[in-house]
């Protein structure tokens, strides 16, 4: 997908040289929506952080855009906050002098023609002035009813249009739509301006470092390849559980819920990731194709009723706190029927996976934050030891810790010390250090510089996103006629009908 | 904790660690390698906080050689240190005596089973890293010239003679960020070099890897001129249709000047002890091009450069080949030669 690639002929560069990082060529980056909390947060410490450890090009620029009435010193002076508040790594005078000669602020909203032509003009002056030849991305942090408005600006004013050698991208964050047919009209939105390539989905769960230590641990060892199929796998569950509320975010979280917010997109990822085939080889086509062979082998129960949950939280005691329930949150319409709770079971019809279900559950106000994808084991098939020496022996599992305290723990049986035969489980943990995890890029720096040197191995294409919603649909439609979601106490891991759930396949949740 | 013992030996204080490891409550360390650091007792101190500043990133038992004096009796005194601040174990091993002369002996049976051993010298190294009792230990050997108080060229240029694969040096690491600007220049105004520039303080090690690197990769005479530093101060590669240069003026801040573009600043900070080590750590194989730029060393010095069993087996080519003098030679090693 790159035009050129002159590092092919670069005499200083070598493949075994693995010492230089890849810099991205010249390039500059367009935030819409530079105001909100993701930009503040996230976009700017990434651009940040990218700069300090020396992987953004000389001359990179930022180009906000919002509708504030700034002049590029006052944009300057935001940026320069958010980092000193949110970047990972340690500010430095001289980085921050590298980046804040690129700072351009552009005013107006997503009608105004005046402020698209402005921003048209500005990133031609960059081109000039910053040597930035060209090339940009734009990356679009906006609710998506605003997206039609601003792709077909970018259209209108000729700012999508990549001249030769140059490039033009778009970055889009979820959600990808709120159901298959809205993700179908995004994307033909999107792609009536950017072709398919220069289109890139942002899911930053999958630039965690642990989420690719999946692929790792799966197709670098022996050890884990011949048990993980259905003839030891008993069943896999996924976890994501906050222990926030929605907070300020009712505008957004009303209507969209859990299973749309979360399941959809980084749950059906993580599911690909542990299920998926081993691919041919590690670029984005192959990935690509082995995920999308998994999402499209998935099978949903027959009866939704019974496999199925999702609940709503009440106003409960949530780790030493007292915290209001959904129906209290500001904002929040007391006829809402929106879960924060979702759990569900899918089946994957291949050899592989025949017959073993994968739980999905997501919630907010649950136990703890936890993010976890635990393969659990079959028992042995015959145990020499009398029954009363197991009877506290459980199910192997084996745990991929994703966030926080990223690793991984294998649970198994190991005698109680003693004269007794006595079996009992125990774990073995591997972690990441703390502060490895710290020092490594964050998720947003490598696909931030991932967008600008146009590698997506890491991005869900449209395919992806269409197949996620052709699982979901359905089971959105069932509970669309429910009405009300059962309520479970906020602080708790979710209401009875999830354990009924998995109490009706004979096994129950693992406490993360 | 910090467990003391007097009068040591390798065996106890394996059994120190132990214990130390279990009053912990045996914690997941998830240690992946043995990191030793051989100092004398002054440079321990700041060797030993930059080697446990690495080891937050790269979990490891940390064994800190600390050579006293070799007169008087054979003695080993050890500090046992598990489970405060980062992850992972750290021994100091202060040799007296003849011990001095047999620290493999006291190194060997504290190695972590099957993980790799790198081996680190802060400040004097010996003249064949490889051949060192010590490093044989090591799959990497870290030596630092510019940490030599006297003829650190002479000093590199003997590394690079006794080079053997696995051997690295941070003059080399310091670079990493150079060449990575230079390559990204090049990235964006790729024309053919004709010559090339690089200048810095007159004793600096970096600036003739630097030189030797170039003259590999472009096959150019590249010329080293001196300034007053501090390290390098730029490198100019001139090219038909103008010069690609980066200069640093003040250690902290480059200038990024190529053809038919704007000038651009780019942050280029002298990095830490510490972050220098991570970087050597990340990777444990050959360096190969490393190995290829201390060979250039050499021969842009008038040296036969050192033969390396890897360049045979792995790149089938004779070593030779490696051996015969460029067309360039004589010109850049008449330039050099002027330091």
């Amino acid at each position: 997908m790159t035009f050129f690639d002159p590092a092919s002929d670069n005499p200083l560069r070598d493949p075994q040289d693995r010492r230089l990082p890849r810099i991205a060529g010249p390039c500059g980056m367009v935030i819409f929506g530079v105001t909100g909390d993701l930009s503040r947060k996230k976009l700017m410490p990434a651009v940040y952080d990218l700069a300090n450890r020396g992987l953004l090009p000389p001359g990179f620029s930022l180009v906000g855009f919002a509708r504030r009435d700034w002049a590029d010193q006052d944009f300057a002076q935001i940026v320069h906050d958010a980092i000193k508040e949110y970047a990972r790594t340690e500010f430095r005078e001289e980085v921050w002098k590298q980046l804040s000669e690129g700072f351009r602020f552009v005013p107006g909203d997503f009608a105004d023609d005046v402020a698209f032509s402005q921003l048209h003009d500005t990133i031609e002056e960059l081109d000039r002035e910053r040597g930035t030849a060209g090339n940009h991305a734009f990356y679009l942090s906006i609710p998506p009813k605003f997206f039609p408005d601003v792709i077909g600006q970018l259209k209108e004013h000729s700012l999508a249009e990549s001249r030769a050698g140059a490039w033009r991208r778009v970055v889009v964050e979820k959600p990808f739509g709120h159901d298959l047919k809205s993700a179908q009209q995004l994307n033909a939105t999107v792609s009536e301006v950017f072709p398919q390539e220069s289109v890139f989905r942002i899911d930053h769960y999958l630039g965690k470092e642990t989420v690719q230590n999946i692929l790792a641990l799966r197709f670098a060892n022996q050890l884990f390849e011949p048990i993980w199929n259905a003839n030891y796998v008993d069943h896999v569950q996924i976890t994501m559980a906050e222990d926030i509320g929605i907070g300020g975010r009712a505008g957004y979280y009303d209507g969209i819920g859990a299973a749309r917010d979360v399941i959809q997109n980084h749950l059906l990822q993580l599911m690909a990731l542990t299920a998926m085939e081993e691919p041919t080889s590690f670029d984005a086509r192959s990935l690509r194709a082995e995920k999308k062979k998994v999402l499209r082998s998935v099978r949903r129960p027959e009866r939704l009723d019974l496999h199925t949950a999702r609940g709503r939280y009440v106003s409960g005691w949530a780790g030493g706190e007292k915290v209001k329930g959904f129906l209290e949150e500001d904002d929040i319409p007391k006829a809402s029927t929106t879960e924060t709770f979702a759990a569900i079971k899918l089946e994957i019809d291949t050899r592989r996976w025949a017959g073993v279900p994968f739980y999905l559950r997501h919630g907010k106000r649950l136990g703890r934050r936890v993010t976890e994808v635990a393969v659990v084991f079959k028992r042995a098939p015959h145990l020499p030891f009398s029954e009363t020496a197991t009877e506290e022996l459980g199910q192997n599992a084996l745990v991929i810790r994703v966030q926080p305290d990223e690793g991984i723990t294998v649970r198994f049986g190991s005698k109680v010390p003693g004269t007794a035969m006595e079996i009992r489980d125990v774990n073995m943990d591997f972690a990441y250090g703390g502060a490895f995890v710290e020092s490594s890029p964050e998720a947003y720096e490598r696909l931030i510089l991932d967008v600008l040197l146009g590698e997506p191995p890491l991005f869900p294409q449209h395919e992806e996103v269409e197949l996620s919603w052709r699982i979901l649909d359905p089971i959105l439609e069932y509970w669309a006629e429910l009405g009300k979601p059962d309520p479970y106490s906020a602080g708790t891991w979710g209401p009875p009908i999830a354990d009924e759930m998995l109490a009706r396949d004979g096994r129950v949740w693992r406490r993360p | 904790m910090a467990t003391e013992l007097t009068s040591t030996n390798a065996s106890k204080v394996a059994s120190a660690l132990l214990l130390a490891r279990r009053k912990a409550g045996s914690p997941a360390m998830g240690m992946v390698m043995t990191f030793v650091v051989v100092t004398d007792e002054g440079d321990h101190y700041d060797a030993l906080r930059a080697a446990r500043a690495v080891s937050r990133e790269h979990p490891s038992r940390i064994l800190g050689v600390i050579r006293r004096s070799a007169r008087g009796a054979a003695n080993l005194d050890a500090e046992v240190r598990v489970g405060d601040g980062p992850s992972g174990e750290q021994v100091l091993l202060r040799m007296s005596g003849e011990l001095t002369k047999h620290p493999e002996s006291v190194v060997l049976p504290l190695l972590l089973p099957d993980s790799p051993v790198v081996i680190w010298w802060p400040g004097r190294a010996p003249e064949e890293p490889a051949k060192d009792p010590l490093g044989a230990l090591a799959q990497r050997r870290i030596t630092d010239m510019a940490a030599v108080k006297r003829g650190r060229a002479k000093a590199m240029l003997n590394q690079a003679k006794n080079y053997a694969p696995g051997n690295t040096d941070l003059s080399w690491t310091r670079l990493t960020p150079w060449r990575a600007l230079l390559a990204a220049a090049l990235d964006q105004f790729p024309a053919k070099v004709t010559c090339g520039e690089v200048a810095a303080e007159r004793s600096n090690p970096s600036a003739d890897l630097m030189a030797a690197w170039l003259t590999t990769r472009l096959e150019v005479p590249i010329e080293r001129v001196l300034s007053k530093g501090p390290g390098i101060t730029h490198v100019r590669l001139s090219t038909g249709g103008g010069d690609v240069e980066i200069s640093r003026p003040d250690g902290v801040l480059a200038e990024f000047t190529i053809p038919n573009a704007p000038n651009r600043p780019v942050a280029l900070k002298r990095r830490d002890t510490a972050e220098l080590l991570a970087e050597e750590l990340r990777r444990l194989d050959t360096d190969d091009i490393y190995q290829d730029t201390v060979k250039q060393l050499c021969l842009l010095a008038g040296h036969k450069p050192p033969t390396t069993p890897t360049s045979l087996s792995e790149k089938g080519e004779v070593v030779e080949d490696a051996a015969k003098p460029k067309p360039r030679k004589p010109s850049t090693a008449k330039k050099s030669s002027k330091r």
